[in-house]
């Protein structure tokens, strides 16, 4: 958990009953959500219930069919033409990593704050060594994507999103792809930069992990919140019938 | 004349180089003009448009489904009656370039396709623009897959090439014809368009080789790998 647990909490991210349907089937139906800044939120819930979707809102991937979300106090909407300005704020990590397999890692790290942000290549270079060293793979620097582990890419991956300086990061599924070994190596960066104070939203199987340095755990079933509630609430207290159970499915296979 | 020596003569005979030169210019113009069309086919089915998705399924039914052939005769002696006049060499260029195009636009999606629906969704979380992601993300991934088998149509193209002596122009194949109907000797003049033809393939495979090695990067990691190595051994005499 952060250290930090000051009373002023501000929240990054306001969510007002968003409902979102693909074709005929409903997949958010009517959440509201806040996140709030320097913490870290950890969604869980079975496959289909929505938590990917959700984030997803979050960065404009998707557009919501009704509800309204705030970004640091203002609305905004994926129809706007500006959405991507919203994007410049608010990081993303994928399950399969998503490297530009075309790039090395320190490429594909300059890529975005060379062509969006217009920051000359050297400066990009040396802030994308830096992040390099954070994620704990300064020495891969030159490595095509497909020379990488994929505990390696999504570092690459983690390192790629910050280095476009974002005040939140969204983890969509960061573990779900990769071979248990790795798993740990790709979570220690998270949990670092979560205690650092990097505003996230990690939507993980992972529990042991929510409880190391998840603030709020949110747990979803078919596209609503069945719980909302700070992590120790969430581990100790009394929680629903539906999330006991799914607990206990991931606990214990 | 022994056979031989008729051969080389033929080779390096002025009509004959004529001849290779005509069939490497209608290969490469038409090759060209198969790609813009190619390309504009892909951009449009990417845009998809309802509208303009008839006409180019109208096109690759027609294209796809008639001779070579018969669309080179088509252009030359049925556009005229509707005042269309081409000539010779003109009407086999439309008619293989339109050819190749229906082609090359089927190579040019499977390109696009080739580039995982992932990628862009990454490049756009990254605050990218449309254009950025397909100028940096896209683009530069499809043209690994486009590239060679575009290397492919060139040689087919020179193939196909040939098909144009129906409406008379002075290619390879027809230059040959008319040199073995004068003399009747058609192992030597059509051996000699036989080297031709192998020489220019023969050349370009070679180069195709080389485009489909940049194509997967190879050239970049080799150098990269060329580099660390002398590195290496650069800390090694600094050690010493």
């Amino acid at each position: 958990m952060s250290p930090d647990t000051s009373p002023s909490e501000k929240s990054i991210i306001e969510a007002f009953d968003i409902r979102k349907s693909f074709g005929s089937l409903e997949v958010l139906k009517g959440i509201s959500l806040n996140v709030d800044e320097r913490r870290t939120m950890v969604i869980a819930g079975p496959s289909g219930s929505g938590k990917s979707t959700l984030i997803r809102c979050f960065n404009l991937l998707e557009t919501i069919n009704s509800g309204t979300i705030l970004f640091e106090g203002r609305p905004i909407s994926g129809t706007d033409k500006n959405a991507w300005k919203t994007r410049l704020e608010i990081g993303m990590v994928f399950q399969n990593f998503e490297l530009f397999g075309h790039l090395t890692a320190l490429e594909n790290i300059i890529l975005a704050p060379t062509v969006v942000k217009g920051i000359n290549r050297d400066q990009a270079t040396d802030l994308a060594m830096e992040l390099l060293k954070k994620v704990r793979i300064p020495e891969k620097a030159s490595a095509f994507p497909d020379e990488l582990s994929g505990g390696q890419q999504q570092r690459v991956a983690i390192a790629r999103s910050l280095a476009m300086e974002p005040k939140l990061m969204l983890y969509d599924e960061p573990t779900s792809a990769l071979d248990p070994e790795m798993i740990k190596e790709v979570l220690d960066v998270i949990q670092q930069l979560s205690q650092e104070g990097m505003t996230s939203v990690v939507v993980t199987h992972e529990m042991g992990f929510a409880r190391k340095v998840a603030d709020r755990i949110v747990f979803m079933d078919h596209g609503q919140i069945v719980e909302n509630a700070s992590t120790d609430q969430f581990f100790d207290g009394e929680v629903s019938d539906r999330a006991k159970q799914f607990l206990e499915q991931i606990l214990t296979h | 004349m022994d056979a031989l020596s008729l051969i080389i003569d033929y080779v390096f005979s002025e009509t004959f180089f004529r001849g290779a030169q005509m069939t490497l210019l209608l290969t490469i113009v038409s090759l060209f003009f198969g790609i813009v069309v190619g390309l504009i086919i892909a951009i449009i089915q990417e845009m998809q448009v309802k509208a303009l998705d008839y006409v180019i399924i109208v096109y690759l039914w027609f294209f796809r489904g008639t001779p070579v052939l018969f669309q080179i005769i088509f252009v030359y002696n049925v556009l005229p009656s509707f005042g269309i006049n081409l000539s010779s060499f003109a009407s086999g260029v439309v008619a293989l370039s339109l050819n190749e195009g229906a082609y090359i636009a089927e190579i040019m999606r499977a390109g696009l396709q080739s580039v995982g629906k992932g990628q862009r969704t990454a490049a756009t979380a990254l605050a990218m623009k449309e254009w950025q992601v397909m100028r940096y993300v896209i683009l530069p991934q499809a043209l690994r897959v486009i590239i060679p088998p575009i290397g492919n149509q060139f040689i087919g193209m020179l193939k196909l090439s040939a098909l144009v002596s129906v409406v008379a122009v002075q290619e390879l194949l027809l230059v040959a014809n008319q040199a073995a109907s004068s003399n009747f000797r058609y192992l030597e003049a059509l051996t000699a368009a036989g080297i031709y033809y192998l020489f220019f393939t023969t050349v370009f495979m070679y180069i195709q080789r080389h485009i489909e090695f940049w194509a997967v990067g190879g050239r970049r990691r080799a150098k990269r790998d060329k580099e660390s190595v002398l590195l290496v051994a650069s800390e090694r005499t600094e050690v010493r």
